[in-house]
């Protein structure tokens, strides 16, 4: 009997990876088939050429081009707003909080880490409502509220890695350099941060990874579907996954279509480009930056 | 001890409670913009009346039930598959086959949930509505397998995490007892490493609740409750990115705060539950 269940048990679980593989493999191989053929230059650049539209001479308007730029400006501003926050902060859980304080942080960022996106999104299209009352028709949604709200999605990410990756450092190295004389600070930013840089890079390219494919957040937050290259931070904007479900609901024709896959194609591969990079940094990295 | 207030501490400990008081900061926002509503003693009619503008009745029931029943029925399909898979990639495959495998877990936790979606949105929307036979083909039973391919990596990865911290002492003692892969994993992993299935179920919910773009594209968004999983549903994710449609005066919109403050209590306390489960089974080793 006990035998019969243990077969069972082992063929149910290489029924299961199967099916799960076999489930995304569907999904991206159909993806692929039907996008493939539109991925060309004409569908980043439409109509216009590429170096005009590189340099901002001409607006693209049939092309991926002011999608494809949203997303990375979305990238960068999250990225410069929650980085220093991120990191100071797993920094102090790691390093300075002891006592009560440090079970509530570990909480904290727990509960907003689990706090849905399109929650954070709620939020900061209430801000803007609050800062209309006080400063009338100077505040909308636009590229810098999306950029907080981003920062505020990762930020947990962030402190989580930070803190684990400065947490696990062993004992030894940690006590090395205060018994030679170096100050708390030095210690931390000379020997700790670096040797734990390679966790804390990864753990920064996940996050950017999530800015890139959110597409709750920035749905109630500023992004829209035909805005152009992103001129000013406090205008709206395009972006790739908001261009993909707009698509998804709006296309009017086969064209459309075959860019909206072309689209998803080229967010998956920036995506699992992200990934990728950061699991191979988190092997490679340590060697290269301590040892050069 | 004067110099452990430096600066630097200072300004280490500005970042942890600038970031924590923003966790509140949503939440008094939410609080804020709700409390109207709240105080007006309707909480009862908006949490279980339905929702029809035209009637004045603008309760949440329905996209409550439908988030909850989506929730429910992925788990339903995705806690299997990743139970399975983890047994898989902790014990039953060969070893150069578990990293491949494992690499492969940990890309899927980065595809995109919109691409999922879009890609579901043409290939398995026709084939359902073909299969169910009425209606657009868009209903929670066509969300809830790709909503369980969105959670089932978070959770593969958390199980096999858990499974992996078992100590060699109890595994090795196995081995040496002659104990076959799978009477391993099921005798002494699996006993030893319960409390984190559970935890991670618990995330895998919080994920599959707090997820807006399947719902969104694939669940259909009808405001009717649903009567069976076949039925076309709008959770509560979903309503709150449908809330551009609304005027910004109008009751619709502050039911939305509503439903805010629902997913964000709801997130909540499966997070302090799962922290609660977490602390409870450390003390108990």
């Amino acid at each position: 009997m006990r035998k019969l269940v243990e077969t069972c048990i082992t063929a149910f679980s290489w029924i299961a990876l199967f099916l799960l593989i076999a489930a995304l493999f569907t999904l991206i191989a159909y993806l692929v088939q039907k996008g493939a053929s539109s991925i060309e230059l004409g569908l980043f650049f439409g109509d216009t050429s590429p170096l005009d539209a590189l340099m901002l001479k001409r607006q693209v308007f049939d092309g991926l081009f002011p999608a494809i730029a949203g997303t990375l400006f979305l990238i960068i501003g999250s990225m410069l707003i929650a980085i220093p926050i991120g990191v100071a902060g797993g920094v102090y859980l790691a390093e300075y909080c002891r006592g009560k304080m440090k079970p509530l942080f570990n909480l904290t960022f727990d509960i907003l880490a689990g706090v849905p996106s399109i929650v954070v999104g709620l939020a900061g299209l209430l801000l803007t409502i609050v800062l209309n009352r006080h400063f009338p028709g100077q505040i909308a949604p636009c590229l810098l509220l999306s950029c907080c709200c981003l920062a505020l999605l990762v930020l947990p990410y962030l402190i989580r890695t930070t803190q684990t990756a400065l947490e696990s450092i062993d004992p030894l190295i940690r006590k090395t350099a205060p018994a030679l004389g170096a100050s708390r600070l030095q210690n931390i930013t000379q020997v700790l941060l670096p040797h734990s840089i390679n966790d804390i890079v990864s753990g920064i390219i996940l996050a950017t990874g999530r800015c890139a494919e959110d597409t709750a957040v920035i749905m109630l937050t500023g992004v829209v579907a035909t805005a152009g290259f992103p001129r000013s931070l406090f205008g709206q904007y395009e972006a790739l996954p908001f261009y993909i479900y707009y698509i998804s609901s709006q296309y009017t024709g086969p064209d459309e279509l075959a860019q909206g896959f072309g689209a998803a194609i080229i967010l998956l591969l920036l995506c699992i480009g992200l990934l990728a990079l950061a699991l191979w940094i988190q092997r490679r990295f340590t060697s290269f930056l301590l040892f050069r | 001890m004067l110099r452990s207030y430096s600066l630097s501490e200072y300004t280490f400990l500005t970042a942890a409670v600038f970031s924590g008081m923003l966790t509140a900061a949503v939440f008094c926002f939410l609080f804020y913009f709700g409390l109207p509503l709240l105080q007006s003693g309707q909480l009862a009619d908006l949490l279980f009346s339905s929702w029809s503008p035209g009637k004045g009745l603008y309760g949440i029931y329905p996209m409550l039930l439908s988030s909850l029943t989506l929730a429910s029925l992925s788990m339903l399909i995705s806690f299997p598959v990743s139970i399975g898979c983890s047994f898989i990639i902790t014990a039953l495959a060969p070893i150069r086959l578990r990293r491949v495998l494992l690499a492969m877990i940990r890309v899927m936790t980065g595809i995109p949930t919109v691409v999922y979606s879009f890609a579901a949105l043409f290939f398995l929307v026709p084939l359902m509505r073909n299969l169910i036979g009425h209606g657009s083909g868009m209903s929670i039973l066509t969300a809830a397998p790709v909503l369980a391919l969105v959670i089932a990596p978070t959770m593969i990865l958390f199980f096999v995490n858990s499974f992996n911290k078992v100590s060699p002492r109890f595994t090795l003692a196995a081995e040496a007892l002659g104990c076959t892969k799978i009477q391993k994993i099921l005798y002494v992993i699996l006993p030893q490493a319960w409390p984190g299935v559970i935890n991670g179920v618990l995330l895998g919910f919080g994920r599959a609740m707090g997820d807006t773009m399947v719902s969104l594209m694939l669940a259909g968004n009808s405001t009717a409750v649903p009567e069976a999983v076949t039925d076309s549903a709008r959770t509560l994710t979903a309503h709150i990115a449908l809330v551009l449609a609304f005027d910004f005066d109008s009751m619709e919109f502050k039911s939305i705060f509503v439903c805010g403050l629902c997913l964000y209590l709801l997130t909540a306390s499966l997070m302090l539950l799962f922290r609660l489960s977490t602390a409870y089974f450390s003390k108990g080793r």
